[in-house]
């Protein structure tokens, strides 16, 4: 089976004010030769914490942002070769759900035209069945259709979600980019729109590429995971391997930093692995692991030599020390 | 207690009210209701207008039809009838016996169509340059918005009179009267467009950074289309307000403009020409040429002016 998405090397650097007039303009590198693969129908989560380059290799792989260099093959397709015609003609089979759904609606038009508009757009039928495929998506989405004229400050966060979920749905896209869809709702909300989510994944066939830093949506949602830090990929598998024996320290602590009601304190509970500190700057990133300063197992060696990743039980590793956390 | 159960679906209420309804009921028509002072003004700014455009029906004679002047009734005052022919004007008369109650009327529609086509002209023109500014940034938005400094350093009304005097050196002398009205519309929008462009590129630095501009980039829209669709109608607001107190400005710049005599033609007076006539006898007693087209362009700046100011407060969100 060929992979939907396959993203190789991809690198995006952002340009930062030069620091005198003479001086040569620094880059900071948000995203460092992150490579990873999407099989249709699947979702992959990428987790991380703030700053860790997560969204923006989401909007570099469908050009929202501009990639510095790499690959991103859809179909077999390198969507960064592309001019801005084809681009735009590409971009029907690639949609995005976007994180803070109060900016996401254009608040001056009403949520029928929001829907609408990339029918609109690629003229796509008559306007009646484009009204009516409006009204199918409302309905698919949980909207009833005597909301269609109201504008979007009328509507709740989640049913704004629910709109930006029917737009990003319009095209009929083949991958859909989540972009922390829940991370801005209530909790009870948010296991609406997961549930929502799972259920137009089975029903449409959708490929998601799930961004979020809650470890717990990603295991709900998700068939594969990559953990990034610092613009890299540190450890990616399946979810069942990952979350049951992460390999890679850091996966280890981000595991054991999500707060659970099963291993609490007052039950004996240790947590195995205290990770202190921030992660260093990406402007000036260290020559080796970038998580050697704040990793229990680090060696000389992790603070000279970059690890790859590669092969360990069930996932795969970036880390000269792999294995199972030892408590 | 009906047997219904709690969760049966409320009766879909009817979506859409009437947009009168809407209107009455919104908050803008609660603070214009609550605010005397943007009812008064209001009411004196649709007066004046109303009145401007209906000239015709409400002027006693036609001050620019020569037939139906009498030199006779020339420097009548107010209220008083003539000497010679018997008969009585509002507000008196002028030196060649023209009605200034007629007079004024005529001469604000043109002070006023003056006014809102200038304003209408940097509105667009400012508008368009500051979308283009904010949106593409960079180098466009350099050369934009230097040009909009450097057109800053002069005096409005300074730039106002040179493209006066340039359009009066090109236009051949037959076609200067009728010429007059336009190169004044250019003249005083070519000096107002700045403010316009940087409210304009100010917001649109700010809305084109929100996740609906991506969305509409997400499905392929145009630059041109994602500006004047999605964001031009997120910034009207400010654009508006900023017109309004402008209106106000414009006919006062307007006024300025004719008081110095590059302005509006003695054939086509507006207010401000009036004014300049006006002062010319206002030591030798004939005060009422000059005051009432005065009074008038000062009811209309300032009702205007205060509409403005009040739309800004009610318009800006900080200060809710």
């Amino acid at each position: 089976m060929t992979a939907l998405l396959d993203v190789r090397d991809l690198t995006v650097r952002f340009a930062l004010p030069k620091p005198s007039f003479f001086a040569e303009r620094p880059h900071l590198e948000a995203v460092r030769q992150v490579s990873f693969t999407l099989e249709a129908g699947h979702a992959l989560g990428i987790v991380g914490e703030s700053g860790s380059g997560k969204t923006t290799t989401a909007m570099a792989a469908i050009r929202l942002t501009r990639a510095a260099g790499g690959q991103v093959l859809f179909e077999g397709q390198d969507l960064l070769d592309l001019d801005d015609e084809q681009m735009r003609q590409r971009r029907r089979d690639v949609q995005l759900i976007f994180q803070d759904p109060y900016s996401s609606l254009n608040p001056r038009a009403r949520v029928v035209d929001i829907v609408r508009e990339p029918m609109d757009l690629m003229e796509i039928g008559t306007p009646e069945e484009r009204l009516e495929r409006v009204r199918e998506l409302f309905a698919l989405v949980g909207l009833r259709p005597d909301q269609l004229n109201l504008f979007p400050h009328q509507f709740s966060g989640g049913q704004r979600q629910r709109i930006s979920i029917a737009r990003a749905l319009t095209t009929n896209p083949k991958l859909l980019v989540c972009d922390e869809p829940v991370s801005a709702l209530d909790v009870a909300i948010q296991a609406q729109i997961l549930n929502l989510l799972a259920e137009l994944k089975e029903k449409l066939g959708l490929s998601y590429l799930f961004i979020s830093h809650d470890l717990g949506v990603v295991r709900h949602v998700c068939d594969d995971v990559a953990v990034m830090y610092l613009g890299k990929i540190v450890e990616s598998g399946p979810v069942q391997a990952l979350f049951e024996a992460p390999q890679h320290p850091y996966t280890q602590a981000l595991l054991a930093a999500a707060p659970s009601l099963a291993r609490r304190k007052s039950k004996g509970y240790v947590r195995p692995l205290k990770v202190s500190g921030d992660p260093p700057s990406p402007i000036n990133p260290p020559p080796g692991c970038a998580f050697a300063d704040r990793c229990p197992k680090a060696q000389d060696v992790c603070r000279q030599t970059p690890p790859v990743l590669q092969p360990v039980a069930g996932t795969q590793a970036a880390c000269h020390f792999p294995g199972p956390a030892d408590v | 207690m009906t047997d219904q159960p709690i969760s049966a679906p409320k009766e879909p209420q009817s979506v859409t009210p009437s947009r009168l309804r809407r209107a009455l009921d919104s908050d803008f028509y609660y603070a214009f209701r609550h605010s005397p002072v943007a009812m008064v003004s209001a009411a004196v700014s649709i007066l004046l207008i109303l009145s401007a455009v209906f000239a015709p029906l409400i002027a006693t004679t036609n001050p620019f039809d020569p037939t139906t002047l009498n030199l006779m009734n020339g420097f009548t005052p107010p209220m008083t009838p003539n000497a010679f022919t018997g008969e009585t004007f509002l507000m008196g008369t002028d030196d060649q016996g023209r009605d200034v109650f007629s007079t004024i009327l005529y001469g604000m529609r043109i002070s006023l169509f003056v006014g809102f086509a200038a304003v209408l002209f940097a509105v667009v023109l400012g508008i368009f340059l500051g979308l283009l500014a904010g949106y593409f940034g960079g180098w466009t938005d350099s050369v934009i918005m230097r040009a909009a400094d450097v057109q800053l350093t002069f005096p409005s009304i300074l730039v106002a009179m040179l493209i006066f005097g340039i359009a009066k050196g090109i236009t051949p002398v037959e076609h200067r009267d009728q010429m007059a009205i336009w190169v004044l519309i250019l003249a005083i929008g070519l000096s107002d467009w700045v403010q316009f462009a940087r409210v304009v590129r100010g917001a649109t630095l700010v809305e084109k950074n929100k996740d609906y501009v991506s969305a509409a980039r997400l499905i392929g829209r145009r630059p041109s289309a994602i500006m004047i669709r999605h964001i031009l109608p997120n910034i009207l607001s400010p654009v508006l307000v900023i017109a309004t107190i402008s209106l106000a400005l414009a006919i006062i710049a307007e006024a300025t403009l004719s008081f110095l005599g590059v302005g509006a033609p003695p054939t086509q007076p507006s207010l401000g020409t009036l004014i300049r006539i006006g002062q010319g006898y206002l030591f030798s007693g004939e005060w009422w040429i000059l005051f009432f087209p005065a009074c008038t362009l000062l009811a209309l700046a300032l009702s205007v002016n205060m509409l403005g100011d009040w739309l800004r407060d009610v318009l800006n969100p900080r200060l809710k």
